[in-house]
């Protein structure tokens, strides 16, 4: 017997099934196309300006920093000013998102660069699929034009959400994604982003920049 | 089993803990950091309570049908291009890992931190056969260099202070200069950083353990503060996730539920800051991420716990919030326990794993206080089951010899003199339980236990919970 069969078969005789019973084929099934929610605090089930603000609080104690601004023609300009104020290079690598390419970044001094970080990259922007107010958390979605080591890579990792991609909840996030990749489906890589990277695994001393951005820089597009 | 236990030797190597200074100064850590944490978000979340009743059931729920989980899961990952391999135990899990390392040509693996490889050893078997592991945690990063197992299930290195972890990098890191100051732990994490950032960019391979796997969609689910696991997943042409098979839940909803209470339970957080679902190799026109995703789904051992009383051990997300709120935990610290898993969990489940020869004394190291259930995020009651290895060693009849190095590792505890509180402790709690299920457990070696030390002053008429939030609050314990 092939180490899969055995193993199986190990769970059905612990069970005591033999793994062919049709109501617990069903009951699976059923799960698995249902997928129910189970408990969804109230805390993310807020709308409007109140929704804005809970993510901004929450991703704020995450220690990401937070600005809003009116429209995607502002974004250039809201980066320019944050890498000044923080002494930052006026670089800025990208990918070929075109939400972020349709931006007016020739009104600014940044010297752009596009492509997923080879590791050298001090700044980088990535446009988010969406956010989660409980939490104050990004969801980011790969592909061809959002490149995942831009999320880990660069020292300095701005994010753009539009504000009415800005969910309640998770579980509002993941019918967007199974709206946009099908049922069962999923991009190859999903990742939730809750404020820069840390480790406390020095005498349990919150140290940011572990690996990952020492800041996490999240613009708001209000339109 | 590879992986060398010193569970036998328990008492040894609690006597040893206990007079260990360095030791003794970062579990301090532990005491005074998780718990007020843990508590603040609990309290932060109306929803916490009614949230881990629900993540106790959807583990239960997966557990039943956990055949059919995993023959939906495995397919849903061939569809999305991975490849699925079983393991029924740790040699077979790391002859899977090796050949897959083989085939992708690799000279050095950077690995994600994940308790499956340290339970099958892996890192030494491929340094045996010529591939390097790096682990890129920084904790793991750290008791790699001391060629130690963590001593922690989510803080690896929390038996360390910076002054030892600098003595580390001095040692190892000498392509550095000499005179560089390391005085500051954000120095020390500095320079693991830009270390670690080469071995990212160099790896031909990277091994992440998974937090969740998901039947519904085939994806595998990492949780990480530091980025590493990314790093480890994205940057390699092959990704192997290493997974027991007891980590499949149904849906991406129900591991939304699990992640809404492993954070808070784990480090007090809202949300980790970086939780990652990869489904499969890089997609056509993809900018990133590996060509070849492989998973190997281990067993050893965990389907024989299926049906028993210890079918709810299954259910641990691996927290490490029974450990933070143990007394004997804190007392000791995790390299006492012997192997992979210490605390609660790894007094309940280590038995299990690698029998109850070994190990089965390890239930032995507890004062029975439930603080560990009462924080357990999926509900695992640990003094019940700690109870039933007792019972069990009990009813098969060990040897005199054996029992009697239980009943003895349970007066050392109640003897050592920087135990004191803790015994008085464990006397109440215990006599509290006996009172309740006299007869059952008569052989407990309570009267015994107590006349023997009687000289110790009598407890102080103060309720044990007073007491645990008093000395909790002063750091003392
Ligand atoms: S037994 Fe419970 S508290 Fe302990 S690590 Fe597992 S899930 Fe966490």
């Amino acid at each position: 017997m092939s180490a899969r069969d055995e193993i199986l078969a190990g769970i059905r005789r612990s069970l005591g099934v033999k793994g062919n019973e049709t109501i617990r084929r069903q009951i699976v099934q059923d799960r698995l196309e249902r997928a129910p929610k189970g408990v969804v605090p109230a805390r993310g089930q807020v709308s409007g300006e109140e929704r804005i603000a809970l993510f901004r609080t929450m991703a704020e104690s995450s220690l990401a920093t937070v600005t809003e601004v009116g429209t995607p023609a502002e974004v250039p300009q809201s980066i320019a000013l944050f890498l000044r104020d923080h002494n930052l290079p006026a670089t800025l690598r990208m990918g070929g998102d075109p939400r972020l390419k349709a931006m007016p970044w020739s009104e600014t001094a940044l010297e752009i660069s596009q492509g997923p970080s080879e590791g050298q990259d001090l700044n980088a922007v990535s446009h988010a699929f969406g956010g989660v107010a409980e939490t104050g958390t990004l969801a980011m979605i790969s592909g061809p034009e959002n490149p995942s080591t831009l999320n880990f890579l660069p020292d300095n990792h701005i994010i753009v959400v539009s504000a009415k991609d800005i969910a309640s909840d998770y579980e509002s996030v993941w019918s967007r994604v199974r709206f946009a990749f099908g049922k069962g489906g999923m991009p190859r890589t999903v990742n939730w982003i809750t404020g820069p990277s840390r480790s406390g695994d020095i005498e349990q001393t919150l140290l940011l920049g572990a690996h990952g951005p020492r800041r996490l820089h999240v613009i708001v597009v209000r339109e | 089993m590879t992986v060398h236990t010193t569970s036998p030797q328990f008492k040894q190597n609690a006597a040893r803990a206990l007079h260990d200074p360095q030791l003794q100064k970062a579990l301090n850590n532990v005491k005074q950091g998780f718990i007020d944490k843990r508590q603040a978000a609990a309290d932060k979340l109306p929803e916490f309570e009614a949230l881990r009743d629900s993540a106790r059931d959807i583990k239960n729920h997966t557990l039943e049908h956990l055949d059919l989980y995993l023959e939906a899961y495995e397919q849903k990952v061939k569809a999305s291009g991975g490849h699925v391999h079983f393991a029924r135990n740790a040699d077979e899990a790391r002859e899977i890992i090796l050949s897959i390392c083989r085939e992708a040509g690799a000279r050095t693996v950077t690995k994600g931190k994940s308790m499956i490889s340290e339970e099958i050893g892996i890192n030494h078997y491929l340094e045996a056969n010529g591939i390097k592991p790096v682990e890129t945690d920084l904790g793991e990063y750290i008791i790699q260099l001391r060629n130690e197992l963590p001593s922690h299930i989510i803080a690896p290195a929390v038996h360390l202070n910076a002054t030892q972890v600098e003595q580390d990098f001095r040692r190892v890191h000498t392509h550095l200069d000499a005179k560089r100051d390391l005085s500051e732990p954000v120095q020390l994490l500095t320079e693991a950083r830009a270390v670690l950032r080469e071995r990212f960019l160099a790896a031909d391979v990277g091994i992440t353990g998974a937090n969740f796997l998901v039947a519904e969609t085939g994806t595998s689910i990492i949780v990480t503060n530091e980025g590493n696991g990314d790093l480890t997943q994205i940057l390699p042409r092959t990704h192997i996730v290493l997974a027991s098979i007891e980590k499949l839940v149904p849906t991406l909803e129900d591991a939304s539920q699990l992640l809404r209470v492993l954070a808070r339970s784990a480090t007090g957080q809202e949300m980790s800051v970086y939780t990652t679902f990869s489904t499969g190799p890089r997609r056509s026109g993809d900018a990133d991420g590996p060509e070849n995703y492989h998973v190997v789904l281990i067993d050893n051992g965990r389907s024989a716990m299926l049906g028993t009383s210890f079918e709810e051990m299954l259910r641990c997300i691996r927290c490490g919030a029974c450990m933070n709120h143990c007394p004997v935990y804190h007392a000791v610290g995790g390299h006492a326990y012997g192997w992979v898993y210490p605390g609660p969990m790894g007094a309940v489940l280590t038995p299990s794993l690698i029998g109850v020869d070994k190990a089965g004394h390890l239930p032995n190291a507890s004062t029975f206080c439930g603080r560990c259930e009462s924080v357990c995020p999926v509900r695992i009651p640990l003094p019940k089951l700690m109870r039933h290895w007792r019972e069990r060693e009990f009813e098969r009849h060990l040897t005199p010899a054996s029992v009697r190095s239980g009943l003895s590792l349970w007066s050392f505890f109640a003897k050592r003199p920087a135990l004191y509180r803790l015994a008085t402790r464990a006397a109440m709690a215990t006599l509290g339980f006996a009172g309740r299920r006299r007869g059952r457990f008569s052989w407990l070696p309570l009267a015994k236990g107590w006349t023997k030390h009687r000289d110790f002053p009598a407890p102080q008429g103060e309720t044990f919970q007073a007491r645990w939030q008093r000395e909790r609050k002063g750091g003392t314990a």
